[in-house]
């Protein structure tokens, strides 16, 4: 394993999709290799902002009109 | 969901209460035009009633629901910017994935900025990302759909998605890198 390879492979290993052997590689070379090790862990850190990031509030006038349009729906849906 | 399914209203109501912040997330975060995210939630929302007789029981109602939404987000952000789109994987050099220069980004750097200002930077850095790309990493690292299921929803094959959402998390990484090495912001 080299940076390259790290780089290119990172994301399965992030998701836990690398074969056991190849995982085992990846790690040797992280402890041997604190520029891969940083690079990792930040990318790590970059999904984990987002997913824990509300990025958009649904505004009530939105919500409003969401809700006056189902109800009309529903309503021409039962006649 | 049985009742709603069953022809209760409320029921189906309840679910709307339930996810409507969710929907209206995934659609922002996908077309990042306000107009076009409410017109694909309601949309969304019409779909989902129209077709309840169909959702199959034995997957989760959430997953269906964020199917319909992207796709209704997708559509109004190809329409938006028809030349942002590949059919194909965009064609890209590796020099656009690979790193340049490592440097630490200290203990906690999101904890270096207020929650806005975080806010702010994350929705700066995710417009600037292609929406080829976007859309794979809302709906596989925000929405935490599976591969299989975000290829299903996005038409494009499960290597395709792989590939988009290693570039998408190198590209937001290297854009964070910005804001977050130490000597950037000290």
């Amino acid at each position: 394993m080299n940076c390259d390879r790290v780089i290119r492979t990172v994301s399965s290993y992030i998701d836990g999709e690398l074969e056991l052997a190849i995982q085992e590689e990846f790690e040797v070379h992280l402890k041997g290799c604190s520029g891969c090790a940083i690079f990792v862990q930040q990318t790590k850190l970059t999904v984990k902002i987002f997913y824990d990031a509300e990025l958009a509030d649904l505004p009530a006038e939105a919500r409003s009109r969401l809700h006056e349009k189902l109800r009309q729906k529903i309503r021409e849906a039962q006649r | 969901m049985a009742s709603a399914k069953g022809g209760d209203t409320a029921a189906f109501e309840e679910l709307v209460n339930r996810y409507e912040r969710k929907i209206f997330r995934l659609t922002m975060n996908i077309t990042r035009n306000r107009e076009d995210a409410e017109d694909s939630m309601q949309d969304a929302f019409m779909k989902a009633y129209s077709h309840l007789g169909s959702f199959q029981e034995d997957s989760r109602f959430y997953t269906w629901l964020v199917r319909i939404a992207a796709n209704e987000a997708l559509m109004r952000l190809r329409k938006r910017r028809p030349n942002q789109f590949s059919i194909d994987e965009p064609i890209e050099t590796d020099q656009d994935i690979i790193p340049q220069e490592i440097e630490d980004w200290g203990p906690s750097p999101e904890q270096r900025y207020a929650q806005t200002e975080m806010r702010e930077i994350l929705r700066g850095v995710i417009d600037e990302l292609q929406p080829d790309f976007r859309v794979v990493f809302v709906l596989r690292d925000v929405e935490g759909l599976s591969t299989e299921e975000t290829a299903e929803a996005v038409g494009i094959s499960e290597a395709a998605v792989k590939s988009r959402l290693l570039r998408a998390r190198l590209k937001l990484r290297q854009k964070l890198d910005r804001y977050f090495r130490q000597s950037g912001t000290q």
